[in-house]
């Protein structure tokens, strides 16, 4: 999230897509509720189901899964045709003054410089670069140049107009024109536009595009970096804000560095040279990462060695994701794996294939509180554990309060959580599993073994004498960044070096474990609700980067320093200094002009992106129909994204366009009362009372075409699979109208498995495994099915 | 951390001070909800061995004192109603000891957390030592074992998410995800 619940209290209009938050982030529902009743705020929610969350709406859009993008784009084209958009901002703060290669082109589906590798549209990146007159970007402030952004977006976003988006979205248009004309009404310079949103926009052959939609239109109507604004993905784990920042993923680093590639970088220069910009914040990437490898190898970490550098394994090219990870499981080629605190056997795409790959395994480990699907798939219903091999670890763990550190919310807020009881039995917790093991392993390469400097040379040393528990407080200080040689934690990532004089385990945390000196704790502990006024609370906890409660914070304000709505003063020049309700980050003491130039810090040309040279498949986002759909593209000729990740195997069996084995769109969503796959709360009595079935939500028209009745057993088939579940005919979901054509939609909770209280069989199973081109998230939010009376 | 609790002083004052309310005996812990990614502040009451009840932090900025249904039954995870006894008991389906399964068994068997260290220890040096590349191909120092995968958790602490993290990349794990990706 750019911003953080508390701070929603100040939004005029709500637009809430792919996220049913009255279920799944309740906080952030009565957040929505007190600037309804206190400001008259507005509410849309966007939602292929009638949710918690839509009954609550002033506009409800009932849109087809998979629709985000011309959903989106619509209301840019709106916004822009009716001249709502924030002009002075745009102009200021995103890139739509700046000039494109003029070769730059869009051509029924696809963008100038396509080619095409193993079936797959790869593009040639050339012509989506700004012109340059040597260094500098040639730009046109009048917005009228016909290679400048915006008129680019303008042409772009053209072919969105109200019936078209009405015909692919199978939004009646009145309804649709009613969204645009709301939230469009957020582009005035004094009023606040606030997007929400979770997996129902992540989870798509075209998430990262839906992502940028979302992140484009608010740039467009001015709402980022200010009170009651921002582009908020709201996270549905409690710590997976902090296990995306520490890198529980195969293409980074603690940090946001990027994960060494040996196609990329032979050794440290390398590496240094290639991924560092010449300008913007991440100017600084090589004293984040040289401080992060003295934090790693310690006193082995030296100049002349390029500070272990090499110590660090290297991703091969290959697509190591969850998916590609599977599906090298299922080819044999991983032999050993350990499941540490999730689920896949629940929650993974084409989940029965990913129970399936893991027969394959040589040993695996689990590592839970409870006996998940995962550790007991060798006993799955239907599997015979004589004919599996692998022998399997069930490691058990400690619940959060039965040990102390942190969690990082949706809103960045690092808080520390405290042990009430000790672990039952001989429960342990997941930091005291990690030091052990790691020190067994060592244990192992003290009598040799392949190479075993790098777990040797790893810095390990976090026992307390006469303590079971290891250090936690001396891990978080080694995440927070001390200098080498005093143990006062640092205040600010300002201050590390690229010269190996600091150590830092992730630079973006800095600060978190440094002692507030009015409160004399270390500042993720603190709990006063001192406030100036806005919400901010900047003594509660600590929220990464540097306290910072709104990211982008330089455009709360305009080019002189005001504030756009007096009201919300985030920031206010005084023709002297700033008066500041946040923790600026543009350095407190630039004026006004100065700091304004370039208020999108993160990016090397300093302005939000309304053009985007990053993404695999497109500087703007186009409509690409799901990999199984209902109907043609009608926008292009171009069917899908053309750029997806496509699995090999059962688990990627699509159906055809027009199979009429497969003539339902489904989708999958979450309930209140189980937490993910499941594992957690199905074995919690009360939860399980009270979400005791697997079920799928049908139209009352698709029930009385099938004869099938409200509790009735149905079979739910994809091209993948089937699994049998009640029926709850409801006027959730109801059949839409695209493209002239009556289309029918079923919901899935994907929260039940065989193991628990309650059990139930796993929606996943039906997924496909097919992903976005950029981050290979599945496609389990749009896919095809059919449905019939068991 | 562990003042006064809340709620038994609010019910002590509505009392005049006259009830010797069984909350004063308890030990109040603030934790963070363990579900979903608001971030609510919650008080734990215990007393030592078992966690009588939880409630919303009113002192918290985020959630001021409320809580969701699965905020509201979180002590379920360590401790459940024993129906026949009405006692409080440890969730009886939590995990208490190490388990092991053998190849082709049908049945978990208890181990030893020793045991159990010890020998994923030697399975992990097996497989690493088996498939360890120095070099790739092309010549370039990779340091890295293609062999074995292994899943972070959104579930976890961030100290603990970087112990992980430094461990899978200490062996040379690039199969390395979570939740997040999903």
């Amino acid at each position: 999230m750019t911003n953080h619940f508390v701070d929603y209290q100040h939004t005029d209009v709500f637009l809430m897509i792919g996220s049913n938050s009255a279920e799944n982030h309740p906080q952030s529902m009565r957040w929505i509720g007190k600037a309804k009743r206190n400001r008259g705020a507005k509410l849309i929610v966007v939602d292929p189901r009638l949710t918690k969350s839509t009954v609550y709406a002033d506009i409800f859009a009932r849109h087809r899964p998979g629709t985000d993008i011309p959903f989106l784009l619509g209301i840019m084209n709106y916004a822009i045709q009716n001249n709502l958009y924030h002009k002075e901002y745009v102009v200021n703060y995103t890139n739509a003054s700046y000039l494109v290669n003029p070769e730059f082109g869009f051509n029924d589906g696809l963008f100038s410089g396509a080619g095409e590798k193993n079936g797959r549209v790869t593009y040639d990146k050339a012509t989506w670069q700004y012109q340059k007159d040597g260094e500098t970007i040639k730009k046109d402030p009048t917005l009228k140049h016909p290679n400048c952004v915006f008129q680019l977006l303008k042409k772009h976003v053209s072919r969105y107009d109200i019936k078209t988006v009405s015909n692919i979205t199978g939004i009646p248009e009145d309804v649709y024109r009613k969204v645009c004309e709301t939230f469009a009404s957020t582009g005035a310079p004094n009023k606040s536009g606030n997007i929400i949103y979770a997996m129902g926009i992540t989870q798509h052959t075209t998430g990262t595009q839906n992502v940028r939609a979302i992140a484009m239109l608010q740039l467009l109507l001015g709402n980022i970096g200010r009170p009651g604004g921002g582009v908020n993905a709201q996270r549905g784990e409690s710590n997976v804000q902090g296990s995306t920042d520490l890198a529980m993923l195969s293409h980074l680093l603690p940090g946001y560095l990027g994960v060494p590639n040996a196609t990329k970088h032979k050794n440290l220069q390398d590496y240094i040279e290639r991924e560092t910009p010449a300008s913007g914040y991440w100017k600084n990437k090589p004293k984040f990462l040289i401080s992060l490898l003295k934090a790693f190898y310690g006193q082995h970490a030296a100049k002349e060695n390029d500070f272990c550098f090499d110590l660090l394994p290297k991703v091969d090219g290959k697509n190591r994701t969850h998916m590609g990870i599977f599906q090298e499981m299922m080819a044999g080629n991983i032999k050993g794996f350990l499941a540490w605190g999730q689920n896949p056997a629940v929650g993974g795409p084409g989940a029965s294939y990913e129970r399936k790959a893991m027969e394959k395994l040589d040993w695996l480990v689990v590592v839970d509180l409870f006996e998940t699907e995962t550790a007991a798939f060798w006993h799955a219903p239907g599997v015979n554990p004589q004919n599996i091999n692998t022998e399997v670890f069930l490691l058990p763990a400690a619940f959060s309060y039965e040990k102390q550190g942190t969690v990082t919310n949706s809103g960045r807020w690092i808080q520390w959580r405290y042990q009430a009881v000790n672990p039952p039995g001989e429960a342990k917790s997941d930091l005291w599993i990690a030091d052990r093991l790691f020190k067994a392993i060592r244990k192992e390469y003290q009598s040799g073994g392949r190479f075993p400097d790098p777990i040797l040379k790893m810095n390990w040393d976090y026992d307390i004498p006469g303590h079971d528990e290891p250090d936690v407080e001396k891990v978080a200080v080694e995440i927070n960044g001390y200098e080498i040689g005093k143990n006062e934690p640092l205040d600010s990532f300002g201050k590390l070096k690229d010269d190996g004089s600091t150590a830092c385990g992730m630079w973006i945390y800095t600060g978190y474990m440094a002692v507030d000196k009015d409160l004399n704790v270390p500042n993720c502990k603190r709990r006063s609700r001192e406030d100036s006024g806005l919400g901010s609370f900047l003594k509660y906890s600590f929220s990464w980067p540097l306290n910072r409660r709104i990211i982008y914070n330089r455009c709360a304000a305009d080019m002189d320093g005001n504030p756009w709505d007096p009201e919300r003063a985030l920031f206010k020049w005084d023709g002297n200094k700033w008066i500041c309700h946040d923790v600026p980050d543009f350095g407190g003491g630039k004026p006004p002009r100065e700091s304004g130039a370039a208020p999108f810090i993160m990016l090397p040309e300093g302005h939000g992106r309304l053009f985007a040279s990053g993404p695999v498949d497109g500087p703007f986002p186009e409509h690409y129909e799901p990999m199984e759909s209902p109907t043609e593209n009608i926008i292009s000729k171009q069917q899908a994204a053309p750029c997806a990740n496509v699995f090999k195997g059962d688990w990627a069996k699509l159906a055809e366009l027009g199979d009429p084995n497969y003539p339902i769109v489904a989708t999958t969503h979450r309930t209140i009362e189980h937490y993910q796959s499941g594992a957690v709360t199905r074995s919690c009595p009360t939860l399980a009372e009270i979400g005791p079935y697997m079920y799928v939500s049908v139209s009352e028209e698709l029930a009385k075409e099938k004869g099938i009745k409200p509790g009735d057993d149905v079979w739910v088939e994809t091209a993948r699979g089937k699994i049998k579940c009640k029926a709850s005919v409801l006027p959730v979901v109801k059949p839409l109208i695209v493209n002239g054509r009556k289309v029918e939609i079923v919901g899935m909770p994907w929260c039940f498995g065989y193991q628990g209280i309650v059990t139930g069989p796993v929606a996943n199973d039906l997924v496909p495994a097919v992903g976005d081109g950029n981050t290979s998230i599945p496609e389990s939010k749009a896919f095809m099915c059919n449905i019939r009376k068991a | 951390m562990f003042a006064a609790p809340a709620a038994a002083s609010e019910v002590q004052t509505a009392a005049n001070g006259n009830l010797a309310a069984k909350l004063t005996k308890l030990k109040e812990t603030f934790t963070v909800c363990s579900y979903c990614g608001c971030g609510c502040g919650i008080l734990l009451y215990s007393d030592g061995e078992r966690i009588v009840f939880a409630e919303g932090d009113p002192d918290h900025p985020i959630n001021e004192g409320t809580l969701c249904p699965k905020g509201n039954g979180i002590i379920d995870v360590y401790n459940v109603v024993n129906r026949k006894h009405k006692r409080r008991i440890i969730n009886p389906r939590r995990i208490t000891k190490p388990l092991y399964r053998a190849p082709g068994a049908a049945q978990w068997q208890e181990i030893s957390w020793d045991e159990a260290l010890a020998r994923i220890a030697k399975r992990i040096k097996k497989t690493r030592d088996e498939t360890f590349e120095e070099k790739d191909k092309n010549g370039i120092t990779v340091n890295r074992t293609t062999a074995i995968g292994a899943l972070g958790s959104a579930s976890l602490d961030n100290e603990e998410n970087y112990l992980l993290h430094k461990m899978f990349r200490a062996l040379g794990i690039i199969n390395m995800e979570h939740h997040a990706r999903l």
